[in-house]
């Protein structure tokens, strides 16, 4: 009988947000107003990234296991990736409640339905409790599952055994199937939900299923056991052909999850349909988490191997290509926007494809500044965005730059980056990927990538045109018409972005801490 | 004793018999009943391979354990989800659901 | 031990192959006289109200969700509950924590009146 061992440490960061997210749906059947469960909800985060670095300042990683200290009952592991990627997830989560904190009413708040429609909501979420007469406002639920996914999330990206992967997995998905379709007065929320859902359900049918015959193949879901008894003469697994089959069928989980082409076909609704907030976090945290975790399970089952850096790579053209594509000939920018995350989630992947040591480290440093740049342009959409509505199209921002300079010039250094336009964030990660991959051997994927890089380039570049070269003597008539209106964005979105910018230019201008916490990181990891 | 094959043949053939569901069905609530068949499609794969080749340990039955639960979450969101589509467009019929192109 | 099965599986075997027969050979020898009131499904001799496909209220399916999860989840006792003895303190404080989670939930769909049926 051996008797669990629970570090504190390593899973404080998943306490903190889920006390908090519980505290909070309590206090959402007291608390009229809604903003004070907001700052709760950005307090948390604050403490467990807090939780993050003060397991960092300790060198030793501190594993939470079932048996033995770091053994193969390992569940979780605090090491030096999923530090990196729960700090990448925390940051995300902490800008998307600040940009939600003066908007989140936009989407929460729906007039009570007839009587006989009364009780509509069901989960554990159900609507209710009417501040006013007729209407009612969720924000409450809001935070306190966007703190449930935040906790899957860095469980995910911490976890070292299939089964808390696939559990952290579904923890923040089932978060997430509710925030994306939180906006009831919009039809399309509900539509990109019900896809969405859908299709992560199947995904994760998948996943399971790889996850089974990797159990039946090695006899074990920790990935270091799993690591070990694969070795050659360790010990006889009658089963070990399933292996392979397996870790495919993980991969197109994965797939799915980070929306590689061509398992995307949710990606472009659910972002669109989304309200904005979730949309720009769902797109960078998601990502985190689940790199991390691909990453791990690829040194334990992949082993890295010639014939899955193929199959990688192969998906990461692929992605870049049709992602990039799609997105050129959209006319809403959120659209446009979760097209160009699809090729983003491209690149990432060829810093994993190149396997070695540069490439997975380019991944990290590009993840993190994806975060930034891609969470503040959707807080850019947000500011924009009329209060009725759940999309911008491109005539929104036609001329910004003469109505508000600072909000477009926020929005140009956003694309710079997202563009690959040095000295910015988003430069330096696909310098860093496409060297990794030349350092593999794999010049041709980096020669994909860049020509990849300059068809987004014609996108991005647009943006910022539609923004500055507009006449503004059109817009003007159109605001006196009140065809536009100007809409001034909130202190609160206004500082997401600017902290977004701010992330996305200290990221590629001072480096050298970022790298060197990457390169430690990554230097535990099994590769190549 | 009944030969493992013989469970991996019945999870497979449940597991493809979700999958076409989920492909070939098109009110979403039968799509789900077809993801809720993989996965016990899935839980005979887990249980069978742990009777069969586990080293000593219940990791098996106590990841089917989750599964089953999981399900039911996934089960609970989904439905609620149906629930506030049908609300809104009355109808839950995935070709039908096309507010959104490109 | 398969053999100890052997009784059961001849009982499946009688069990199937007797209704077989008996639903084939009334299908095969039973006259065939269908009329409008034979068609109509049996409701107890009660003549029946409307289509069996009509809508249910939504609620039933909130309380139904709400049934599935509060069910399924404390399966997660079982296996905490067979190990309790040895698992101790530690354990119970865990399951303690895992029911107030459990709790909280409740209380928010209950304040929510999620259970009130009008």
């Amino acid at each position: 009988m051996t008797f669990p061992t629970l570090n504190f440490p390593v899973i404080a960061p998943q306490i903190v947000l889920v006390a908090a997210a519980l505290i909070i749906l309590l206090a959402d059947l007291m608390v009229a107003n809604k903003r004070i469960l907001g700052w709760i909800s950005l307090i948390a985060v604050i403490g467990a990234l807090a939780a993050v670095f003060v397991c960092r300042s300790d060198s030793a990683a501190f594993p939470l296991a079932l048996g033995g200290p770091s053994g193969p009952g390992t569940m979780a592991l605090a090491d030096g990736l999923g530090l990196f990627a729960s700090a990448a997830v925390l940051i995300a989560a902490g800008l998307a409640i600040l940009l939600a904190i003066e908007r989140v009413g936009d989407f929460s708040r729906f007039e009570k339905p007839g009587s006989e429609k009364k009780q509509a909501r069901s989960g554990d979420h159900p609507i209710a409790e009417a501040p006013g007469p007729q209407v009612t406002d969720r924000a409450g639920a809001y935070y306190a599952l966007l703190l449930l996914a935040t906790a899957g999330m860095t469980a995910m990206a911490t976890a070292s055994d299939l089964m808390t992967i696939f559990i952290a997995l579904e923890i923040f998905s089932l978060a997430l199937y509710i925030l994306v379709g939180f906006n009831r007065r919009d039809l399309r929320s509900g539509e990109a939900a019900l896809k969405y859902f859908l299709l992560g359900a199947f995904a994760s049918g998948f996943f399971l299923y790889g996850i089974a015959l990797i159990y039946a193949a090695t006899g074990t879901t920790s990935l270091e056991a799993i690591l070990h008894n694969i070795q050659p003469m360790s010990i006889s697994l009658p089963f070990r052909p399933l292996l392979p089959v397996g870790m495919g069928l993980l991969l197109v989980g994965f797939g799915f999850k980070l929306a590689l082409v061509p398992f995307h076909m949710w990606t472009p609704d659910a972002y669109q349909g989304a309200p904005t907030p979730v949309t720009a976090f769902m797109s960078v945290a998601t990502k985190a988490a689940a790199f991390a975790a691909l990453i791990r399970v690829l040194a334990a089952v992949a082993s890295y191997d010639r014939p899955w850096l193929l199959a990688l790579a192969a998906l990461a053209v692929l992605t870049m290509t049709l992602g990039n594509l799609a997105a050129l000939r959209q006319t809403s920018l959120k659209r446009m926007l979760a097209y160009s995350s699809i090729a983003h989630a491209g690149y990432l992947l060829i810093g994993l494809a190149a396997g070695n040591q540069l490439g997975v480290e380019g991944a990290l440093y590009y993840l993190l500044a994806y975060t930034f740049m891609n969470l503040g342009a959707f807080a850019v959409l947000l500011a924009v965005q009329r209060r009725d509505e759940n999309d911008v199209t491109g005539d929104r921002i036609l001329g910004l730059a003469g109505r508000q300079p600072l909000l477009a010039a926020l929005m140009a250094v956003l694309m710079f980056s997202l563009a690959g336009i040095p000295p910015l964030a988003g430069f330096f990660g696909k310098l860093y990927v496409f060297s990794g991959a030349v350092e593999a051997g794999l010049a041709w994927l980096a020669i994909v990538g860049v020509l990849n890089s300059a068809l987004g380039a014609y996108y991005y570049l647009r943006v910022t045109i539609l923004m500055f070269m507009a006449e503004p003597a059109e817009s003007d008539q159109e605001i006196s018409s009140g065809k536009v209106e100007t809409l001034q964005p909130g202190w609160a979105v206004m500082t997401t972005v600017v902290l977004a910018v701010l992330g996305t230019i200290v990221l590629g201008l001072w480096q050298w801490p970022w790298t060197q916490t990457i390169a430690q990181a990554v230097s535990t990891l099994a590769l190549r | 004793m009944v030969p493992l094959t013989w469970y991996l043949v019945l999870a497979a053939a449940l597991f493809a018999i979700g999958m076409f569901g989920v492909l070939a069905r098109k009110n979403a609530v039968a799509v789900l009943m077809g993801v809720e068949l993989m996965l016990n499609a899935v839980n005979i794969n887990l249980l069978a391979f742990w009777r069969y080749t586990a080293l000593g340990e219940l990791v098996g039955h106590a990841f089917a354990v989750f599964v089953i639960t999981v399900a039911a979450a996934e089960a609970a969101v989904g439905v609620a989800l149906f629930i506030a589509v049908y609300r809104q467009r009355d109808t839950v019929n995935v070709e039908e659901l096309d507010a959104m192109k490109g | 031990m398969t053999e100890a099965y052997l009784p059961i599986l001849v009982m499946m075997v009688v069990a199937g192959g007797f209704a077989a027969i008996a639903l084939g050979v009334s299908a095969l020898l039973g006259p065939r006289r269908p009329n409008p009131a034979k068609d109509t499904p049996y409701e107890s001799g009660i003549v029946p109200l409307g289509d069996a496909r009509r809508r249910f209220p939504v609620q039933f399916y909130v309380i139904a969700v709400l049934f599935i999860l509060f069910d399924v989840e404390v399966i997660l006792m079982y296996p905490w509950a067979v190990a309790a003895r040895q698992l101790g303190l530690f354990g119970l404080i865990e399951m303690a924590i895992f029911v107030v989670i459990l709790l909280v939930g409740f209380i928010y769909a209950w304040k929510n009146d999620a259970f009130k049926w009008q």
